[in-house]
């Protein structure tokens, strides 16, 4: 088994992935971008497990298995701040995101949203975010 | 070359292929069909380099469950079916960091490993991963368990609207209960 083939695959997925952060607008496809890094942190960990030989076997698998569960709990927890983000502005576009928080009363895009949350609540609009659910 | 070289070089190809297409995609939803041809194929790489218990988990846990969610967030955001114009961002520094970062380490690793050849050593089967888990990485395992726990606790609160919001205050959270009490009651 020449150990270059799956090194030099990882190398270029995780080339692959950084484009892919960098490049693409959409949340959902750089928490895809985000999984083809982890992805490729993997076969690195495995690839090594087979080429070098440790003093505690196979612990190279075991670090993979682990990043597996971390990349699991990434996903959710991205996943949720995403769907809040897309509840918030009604796109998940990144670069539409502001990184400073608005000043009070201006009416941009948190304060609408937190705006007319009550009022629709009192009004019993199906579409209220909170009340309606409990 | 043996025959695990060509499986590891037409893997890899699959891989790389279908990554590419990934990240170049106009599809939202064709990118979570080649990202599932991408995990698939590189569980096929573990299985080669005698991974068994890893690529196993890969395709339950990769495939089944994060692919799975991705399209989920895919359809809850209302993304168009057809291909759209504005996913991407124009980039000649996203080109020039992914291209230098892939080809750099890619250049890299083929210089510290120059072709020479390894013998596999016995298979990672579930008895001997889970033996080394339990004896050598017990303490990161349950690390790990907490961290799976708060994450679950975490996107819990992130996706609930009433809770935590900074500036709105108990208040302004405890305002649509009553409210909706009444309009209930005067029903």
């Amino acid at each position: 088994m020449r150990p270059v083939i799956p090194y030099v695959t990882a190398a270029l997925l995780f080339g692959l992935g950084a484009y892919g952060v960098l490049r693409r607008r959409n949340a959902v496809l750089v928490l895809m971008a985000v999984e083809l890094m982890l992805n490729a942190v993997n076969l690195i960990l495995v690839t090594a497990d087979t080429t070098v030989r440790a003093a505690l076997p196979h612990s190279g698998q075991v670090f993979a298995l682990f990043v597996i569960v971390l990349a699991a709990a990434e996903v959710g927890v991205g996943l949720a701040i995403v769907l809040q983000l897309y509840r918030l502005r009604a796109s998940v576009a990144v670069d539409e995101v502001p990184l400073t928080e608005p000043p009070a009363g201006a009416p941009v895009a948190v304060g609408t949203a937190a705006a007319d949350r009550p009022e629709a609540s009192t009004t019993g609009h199906p579409g209220a975010p909170g009340g309606e659910a409990r | 070359m043996t025959g695990a070289d060509v499986l590891l070089l037409a893997l890899g190809a699959v891989a790389v292929g279908s990554g590419v297409l990934v990240v170049t995609t106009r599809h939202l939803v064709r990118a979570g069909l080649y990202l599932v041809v991408c995990l698939g194929a590189l569980a096929g790489d573990y299985l080669v380099l005698t991974a068994e218990l890893v690529a196993w988990v890969q395709v339950l846990i990769y495939v089944g469950a994060v692919v799975v969610l991705l399209l989920f967030a895919v359809m809850l955001t209302r993304a168009p079916i057809g291909a759209s114009d504005d996913l991407d961002r124009p980039g000649w520094p996203a080109a020039l960091i992914g291209g230098g970062a892939g080809l750099g380490l890619a250049a890299l690793l083929v210089d510290a490993y120059r072709w020479t050849a390894v013998a596999l050593p016995e298979a990672g089967t579930a008895e001997r991963i889970g033996g080394e888990i339990f004896r050598s990485w017990v303490l990161p395992f349950e690390v790990l368990s907490v961290l799976l726990l708060s994450a679950l606790v975490g996107a819990v609160i992130l996706s609930r609207p009433d809770i935590g919001r900074p500036g709105a205050g108990p208040s302004s959270a405890a305002r649509p209960d009553p409210a909706g009490r009444s309009t209930e009651a005067a029903r």
